[in-house]
């Protein structure tokens, strides 16, 4: 008995049933661990298991990080070889980039876009099952080349040749595995890219969806452009250790900085796709606990393409010290600069969201305001590594990894947690303790800058980066670094717990858990049921829920 | 009376040892510094405007943000203006004038990065080449080739948990046994390549960084002021494998006379041990 729910029988539906969607569902989840947690294809549950993966990755290569601050907390070699410490940054930068920030993007993109733009899934369930069961995979064979001969590969997750074809049994694995990695996102941004074009309610035109659901877009079509040309690079490496070519090797008629290109060909939209979602997500936090809406919805969007498209055309600033003739040098130094134009223009719109608000700094507005301030330090930094000649100073020092570090931490990873601390009483139907998520964030923040301001000086005064052991001019502010690294390490524990305790017993949250939230998914009950949307919203909800 | 002169002393000493140029960097270092050639200088400039300006648009933006933050709580009864929603005319706005600040940093950078690809007028070319892990100097015009390995002390006391302090040891991990000795107001080239992996060659008092390629050649030039003569350190810059932290570079700038004295004397030395090499091969075959 499928009758369109109209805005009135809406309400009846959800006051009767207690749960949205057409009146004769019955909710049901899958019955046993298999059918619910292996053979789903529920977009809620995978949103589950790749967020629940990521938060794993997230204390793996953070663990990693640990064991890199110990060995560089004073001078001398104390802990580790320094082949080994080699593997530890590369599989550290690997780990996090592309088990945690990722999965939890994509995570994130599961649990929210269906709900956000009123449709019952995602387009394609049952390949979306299968690009997150690809990444446990895939990981257990990345990190189990930490016990093969020559260990786990040791040239930076950047895997330049001629040195990764130094590497031992663990290179084929590796690049196996990254190969996996990579077929998952291509998957995941298909699915993304469908259900958005397709899956819309009637309504929701695509100048109304919300931010989130816009930056995840974008980030699909930059994943699939991108991601294979990680494959690409990846394989001639592959060929060139194992078949015979010399795609990378000057005497066989090859050119090692022709890898740098094309890997920095990817990984420089990749930058962006570990950023752009936090864009989305920040643009909808900000809005809600400043009770009013986003300033200049549009050119947000906009801003947000032309990062995109220019993402393209600044790869080679990472390459700044190779050797590029004049003009080369002179594009990408003006290219990079342009870049800061549309991200200024979004760091603006925000400010001027909070401006003439109503403030309040719950937890998700906490790490949304961290995110405002350090990302934008981040952003500066960035601004100085643009100009080339400058950048002959700072180019593999500690100054680049101050940089991207405040650029990944406190903005993806912040907006992570604040995305977690917004949507889970959506997910779970439960509030948290929010004492305690405070702690989390203070604690986080202050030590997040302890850990990395330091490095900026470090990278003036001459350190270089991927060393284990450094000159004594560069002890004092390396100890600093280290006790931050400490401290922040040790404060990320909480957030497990607070998770933890909300699933178990948190008190019951209500369906618009927070007073100034705005969109679809706060139109639903929470928890939201376990099959939503079945029914697309009509214009009264829609009117009411897509208002942003 | 002694206190006085003591302290006068003390001071005048603090004087002297500014001016000479610094052997290692004090802890706690918080900036580069401009270096010892006019390129260096532009460089520091062009490093100090980039940090002014991001200071400066840093104190705008966060004071805008820390206004709304303060003033606009919702705990302090502030109320939401929601008809504030777009403004096309701020948009154009705060894309406009943060293109012409743009501007007003390229100009300057683009000066300075076509002057340090200006190599033409050396009279004095050195072929760099980096090994896993150490650096080679060979001096083109008369074929003088040099060895610079880590030094030795520096060496003992980086093995892992060797027990020594690093504290005691001078220079610790920036110095070696042979430096690349060079002279002060000379244009010199330098052809950077690679044995095996990619190296990177990075002086700070030169404000060059360039990688050394296996297989392909780069090019750097540097002219160093007259009156910086001594010792300046650098180190490898590009992950190369294993010993990366370990192959640093020590450039010793000597005056133009010095120079052509020691490196008349290396040619003589050299010389000298081919000979003698060549008389012992010719013995023993």
């Amino acid at each position: 008995m499928a009758q369109t729910p109209t805005a009135a029988t809406f309400d009846a539906t959800l006051d009767a049933h207690g749960h949205a969607a057409a009146h004769d569902d019955h909710d049901h989840k899958p019955r046993g661990f298999w059918d619910r947690w292996v053979a789903n294809t529920n977009h809620k549950d995978i949103g589950t298991l790749y967020l629940i993966f990521s938060g794993v990755m997230f204390f793996v290569g953070g663990g990693m990080a640990m064991l890199i601050r110990a060995e560089l907390y004073k001078p001398g070699l104390q802990f580790f070889d320094p082949a080994f410490f080699n593997s530890l940054t590369t599989v550290h930068a690997l780990a996090m980039i592309f088990g945690a920030v990722m999965p939890a993007w994509v995570g994130l993109a599961n649990w929210m876009i269906p709900l956000q733009v009123g449709a019952p899934d995602m387009a394609l369930p049952r390949m979306n099952n299968f690009s997150f069961w690809i990444l446990p995979f895939a990981f257990t064979l990345l990190l189990s080349t930490f016990f093969v001969k020559g260990g786990a590969p040791a040239g930076g997750w950047t895997l330049y040749p001629p040195l990764v074809l130094q590497s031992g049994d663990g290179f084929p694995m590796a690049i196996f595995a990254i190969h996996m990695m990579g077929a998952s996102s291509i998957m995941g941004a298909i699915n993304v890219i469908v259900t958005i074009m397709n899956m819309r309610a009637p309504g929701m035109t695509l100048l109304k969806m919300p931010l989130f659901v816009w930056t995840w877009l974008i980030t699909a079509y930059l994943l699939i452009a991108v991601m294979p040309v990680l494959a690409g690079a990846v394989t001639m490496l592959l060929t060139d250790h194992f078949f015979g070519t010399s795609f990378f090797s000057a005497s066989g008629g090859g050119d090692p900085v022709m890898f740098q290109h094309i890997f920095w060909f990817f990984g420089h939209p990749e930058v962006y796709i570990l950023i752009l979602p936090a864009f989305g997500i920040v643009s909808e936090i900000i809005p809600t606990f400043s009770r009013k809406p986003l300033f200049g919805y549009e050119a947000m969007v906009y801003a947000t393409a032309s990062i995109a498209f220019l993402s393209f055309i600044v790869w080679a600033h990472h390459m700044f010290t190779v050797g590029m003739p004049l003009a080369g040098e002179l594009f990408f130094m003006l290219s990079t600069m342009l870049i800061s134009i549309p991200t200024g223009v979004k760091v603006f719109n925000w400010c001027t969201t909070m401006w003439r608000g109503s403030l309040s700094f719950e937890p998700p507005m906490l790490f949304a305001l961290a995110f405002l301030f350090l990302f934008t330090i981040g952003g500066f930094s960035g601004l100085m590594l643009a100009i080339a000649p400058a950048d002959f100073q700072y180019q593999d020092t500690y100054f680049v990894v101050a940089h991207f570090h405040y650029v990944l931490v406190p903005g993806a990873i912040f907006t992570i947690m604040a995305g977690v601390y917004y949507w889970l009483p959506k997910w779970v139907g439960r509030m948290y303790n929010m004492t305690l998520a405070k702690w989390h964030f203070w604690l986080s923040a202050i030590f997040v800058n302890v850990l990395f301001f330091p490095q900026h000086f470090l990278g003036l005064a001459g350190m270089p980066r991927r060393i284990p052991d450094y000159g004594t001019q560069f002890a004092d502010w390396n100890m600093v670094s280290s006790l931050g690294g400490f401290g922040f390490g040790a404060a990320q524990l909480l957030f497990p717990y607070i998770i933890w305790k909300c699933v178990k017993s948190g008190p019951p949250a209500p369906a618009k858990v927070w007073e100034g939230a705005h969109g679809l998914e706060w139109e639903l009950p929470s928890p939201a049921p376990y099959h939503s949307w079945q029914e697309a919203p009509d214009a009264a909800v829609l009117a009411h829920g897509a208002e942003h | 009376m002694m206190l006085k002169s003591g302290s006068m002393a003390a001071a005048l000493g603090a004087g002297v040892a500014t001016l000479t140029p610094p052997a290692a960097q004090a802890a706690w270092t918080l900036n580069m510094t401009p270096g010892i050639t006019e390129v260096s200088r532009s460089v520091y400039g062009l490093h100090m405007l980039m940090f002014w300006w991001c200071v400066g648009l840093a104190v705008a933006v966060f004071g805008f943000m820390i206004f709304s933050l303060v003033k606009y709580r919702k705990s302090q009864g502030a109320v939401p203006d929601t008809s504030i929603v777009h403004n096309t005319k701020a948009e154009i706005a705060w894309t406009v004038i943060p293109v012409i600040i743009l501007i007003g940093m390229a100009v300057p950078a683009t000066r300075t990065l076509i002057e340090t690809d200006d190599a033409s007028g050396s009279q004095l070319s050195i072929r760099v080449t980096g090994y896993q892990w150490k650096w080679g100097y060979e001096y083109l015009d008369n074929g003088v080739s040099v060895l610079s390995t880590l030094a030795r002390d520096s060496n003992a006391a980086r093995q892992l948990q060797s027990g020594i302090d690093p504290k005691t040891v001078p220079n610790y991990l920036l110095n070696v046994d042979h430096p690349l000795v060079v002279p002060a107001g000379v244009k010199v080239r330098l052809l950077i390549t690679a044995q095996d992996v990619i190296h990177s060659w990075w002086v700070p008092a030169l404000a060059i960084k360039k990688d050394a390629i296996p297989g392909f050649v780069n090019e750097a030039w540097f002219k160093i002021d007259t009156d910086k003569v001594g010792l300046y350190r650098g180190q490898c810059a590009e992950l190369c494998g294993r010993d990366h932290g370990f192959m640093p570079i020590v450039i010793d700038v000597r005056s133009p006379a010095d120079f052509a004295a020691w490196l008349k004397q290396q040619k003589a030395d050299q010389d000298a041990a081919d000979a003698a090499a060549k008389s012992a091969a010719v013995a023993t075959s």
